[in-house]
């Protein structure tokens, strides 16, 4: 009796979005009085982050500090129409429809500001922080505080944006079933290292190793947890999760967090996370979507790492200590005595 | 049994508030006194993120029928927080990128107020054993533990007198 150590890997190609009946996201943005510019959107964020990389998106086209910049996602009756925060689209549909709107909303701001600056508004720029300024000639500049009050209250102007990113409809060929279904494709690969307990068949991830090609990472930090976080979900599915043996008869299948297992805090592989960088043509600043991709990988890597350690080869999840040691017992039983 | 004044100290402070029978501690702390940093997950012990200190012990407040804590003193993430300033445990889970979603924070936070308050010095296996009782599905963990290890650590410094 041993404990067997083995490594896998696994790769996988995710597609960013999708495509039914063509698949919008719009934004609006407008400066406040006070020259906070608010981003409305209805994409929802349910804790991924979405609002942060929209104000990110916002800030870096305005060219103004992210400070002054506010995301509303209060009200899908009310605001502009968003198909919804799924099928890893959010950072890649809602992105670029925000540096459309805010583009647009910069080229008003400009215009303001020559005619506060008594300039071109070709002739500007802005400094990031906060200030925007003649080229080559620093000390003529004006604060987009100042500005958004003239625009609001000398100039009569809105200084505000539209934005869409439209995926349009791509009916299938009938012969083939080929269609134009994605945007542009993330791709990631990790090796898994586990220990198998051949007596027990209990299975230990002990190190994921994460590559992820993400296009751009607009927020290395979320990214990064995201492929670590995604990973955890993925482990958790290999080895923990799952309704059976109860399904499809579901009456007293796991319903809650006290019947359904999942791996704690004790039960973390140690992980080592890169992140690579391929800018994607139509991603916002090249960003592809790796929401929901960062679950995947893992599992087939797990399920190679163990195959790896002791001959085993699984097919159906979760990699439960009874499948390890049966699938133990069917090698034993090949062997020739 | 008819409804009844129940008396607690919240965060330090004397609060009095009707309670029906059987209340549970976690809804009275967020329907009668509004504080609502904890949250209802599970409602039935096993997924943490209704934390509190109840005489410094954490527990889960959607199990405790607030008549038995009657007059204790219960510590909410609203009272880790003084006059605006955020504490070492909180700052680290920010520093660490300890959260994501943002809903296990609060009771992440408290576990680690009590395990800090008995013990300054936590080994990673202390850390992880107060911890099991939370369920994250964000995070991956990692980073809780590594911010609650921090914040001993910015503790400990503290406490050290200059
Ligand atoms: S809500 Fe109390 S433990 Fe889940
Ligand atoms: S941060 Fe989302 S559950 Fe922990």
């Amino acid at each position: 009796m041993a404990k067997l150590r083995g490594r896998g890997h696994a790769s996988v190609n995710y597609p960013t979005g999708m495509n039914l009946g063509g698949d919008p996201s719009q934004a609006l943005i407008h400066a406040t009085t006070t020259g906070t510019f608010v981003v409305s959107l209805s994409s929802v964020d349910l804790g991924q982050g979405i609002k942060t990389i929209a104000a990110q998106c916002a800030a870096e086209t305005l060219g103004l500090p992210i400070g002054n910049v506010l995301v509303d996602t209060a009200d899908t009756d009310t605001g502009p129409h968003c198909m919804g925060t799924f099928a890893s689209r959010g950072s890649h549909r809602v992105g670029n429809a925000v540096i459309m709107a805010a583009a647009e909303a910069r080229g008003v701001m400009l215009e303001v500001a020559a005619e506060e600056l008594e300039v071109d508004a070709a002739d500007l720029e802005t400094d990031g922080t906060g200030f925007i300024m003649v080229k080559g000639a620093q000390d003529r500049r004006i604060h987009v505080t100042d500005l958004a009050l003239a625009a609001h209250f000398k100039h009569g102007r809105t200084i505000s944006g539209r934005g869409v990113y439209l995926k349009e409809p791509s009916a299938p060929v009938p012969e083939t079933g080929e269609m134009d279904p994605d945007s542009c494709q993330a791709h990631a690969c990790t090796v898994a290292v586990v220990e198998v307990d051949d007596e027990t068949g209990v299975v230990e991830v002990l190190e994921l190793f994460n590559t992820y090609e993400v296009g751009r990472a607009l927020n290395p930090a979320m990214a990064t947890q995201q492929v670590e976080g995604g990973a955890w979900m993925g482990v958790s599915h290999a080895l923990f999760e799952t309704t059976e043996p109860y399904y499809p008869v579901r009456d007293h299948g796991p319903r809650d967090f006290a019947g359904y297992l999942m791996p704690g805090p004790a039960d973390l592989p140690i992980q080592h996370s890169l992140l690579l960088e391929r800018p994607a043509a139509n991603g916002p600043y090249g960003a592809k979507g790796i929401g929901e991709m960062t679950a995947n990988a893992p599992i087939p890597a797990i399920a190679n790492a163990i195959f790896d350690a002791c001959g085993v080869r699984l097919t159906s999840m979760p990699f439960t200590p009874e499948r390890v040691l049966r699938g133990l017992d069917a090698l034993r039983m090949e062997e020739p005595c | 049994m008819p409804s009844q004044i129940v008396s607690l100290v919240v965060n330090g402070e004397r609060r009095e508030f009707i309670a029906a029978p059987g209340a549970t501690l976690l809804a009275c702390l967020r329907e009668s006194l509004g504080l609502i940093a904890a949250k209802r997950g599970c409602a039935q012990g096993a997924c943490g993120t209704c934390t509190v200190l109840v005489d410094g012990r954490p527990e889960a407040a959607c199990l405790v029928a607030v008549e038995t804590v009657a007059d204790g003193s219960v510590r909410t993430l609203e009272g880790v927080t003084s006059g605006g300033e955020l504490d070492e445990v909180q700052s680290a889970f920010i520093d660490c990128f300890a959260t994501q979603c943002g809903f296990c924070t609060s009771g992440m936070i408290m576990v680690a107020e009590a395990l800090l308050d008995r013990n300054p010095d936590p080994s990673e296996d202390d850390v992880i054993e107060a911890i099991s009782g939370n369920v994250c599905r964000c995070t991956g963990y990692r980073p809780i533990v590594i911010a609650i290890m921090e914040a001993a650590r910015r503790r400990r410094e503290q406490a050290v007198p200059r």
